[in-house]
């Protein structure tokens, strides 16, 4: 898939929620905060997200510590990218639709 | 604890109705606990102090042990079918959240029916020209069943495809 397509919501906030080191539950709790509520990812669809990012190396799972079993992701200077470009993306549609609905 | 057993049968494009009848269950008072072939094994807890969830996925362990990190609990596994609960009091309880994942969902179910669909196919054929024991159209029978079963699976999955086209 061109990299160019949109990133689902999902991918989005979840890419959002790694840039520091973080867990499949405090991910679903970040999203819905930063989301303010609207967002509330379900825990198939977040496993499903993480093992595809991790797949593309926008994420990597960080080694699991001693004592700790719950697996932590974080961002990759790749997903940093796709972020970053993805951010000018979602301005422009907001420009484009904010201007256009003024009637300039 | 007092427990309840309970034997029903649903069709595997009826995933989402079981679902709904084992909440159902759930707000009347009875929580699944185990599960087995057709059978239900139910003990009493509080009237909706849990949702339940159920979905097809393939042995994985550290999926399950994803759920259980998010505050949901393992009820256990029917062959391909896995069943979690989760109390009311921990929050919302779902196991897709966007249109995406329930596609997913629908085209894993679809690829175990078409395999088990497509074996059945290959061994009736090959019995119906045993000239012992002609028990061919036993795997046939099977076989156009899983069939219907794909295309009710596929007919939920247009659905949502269509859906998919709008919105996220």
């Amino acid at each position: 898939m061109p990299e160019s397509y949109a990133l689902t919501e999902s991918t989005y906030y979840i890419l959002l929620s790694l840039l520091k080191p973080q867990h499949g539950y405090g991910i679903m709790l970040m999203t819905e905060k930063m989301s303010h509520g609207r967002i509330r990812l379900a825990a198939g669809t977040l496993y499903g997200a993480l093992n595809a990012l991790c797949d593309k190396g926008w994420i990597i799972q960080l080694p699991v510590e001693d004592g700790s079993r719950k697996k932590e992701y974080k961002l990759t200077d790749a997903g940093r990218t796709i972020l970053a470009k993805e951010v000018a993306r979602l301005r422009e549609l907001a420009d484009n639709g904010e201007r256009i609905l003024k009637g300039e | 604890m007092e427990r309840n057993t309970i034997r029903k049968w649903f069709w595997v494009w009826e995933f989402d109705k079981e679902e709904a009848w084992l909440n159902g269950m759930a707000q009347n008072g009875w929580v699944l606990e185990s599960v087995g072939f057709c059978t239900y094994h139910f003990v009493k807890c509080e009237p909706g102090e849990y949702n339940v969830r159920l979905e097809m996925h393939g042995y994985d362990e550290s999926y399950i042990q994803f759920m259980q990190d998010t505050g949901a609990e393992f009820v256990g596994r029917m062959v391909a079918w896995i069943y979690f609960r989760k109390k009311t009091t921990e929050g919302p309880f779902d196991l897709f959240s966007d249109i995406d994942s329930r596609i997913d969902h629908l085209n894993k179910i679809g690829r175990v029916l078409g395999i088990i669909g497509t074996a059945n196919l290959l061994i009736g054929i090959m019995n119906s020209f045993n000239p012992v024991v002609n028990i061919g159209w036993i795997n046939l029978l099977c076989a156009t069943l899983l069939m219907y079963c794909l295309g009710r699976i596929h007919g939920k999955k247009e659905a949502l495809e269509k859906e998919r086209l709008l919105h996220e």
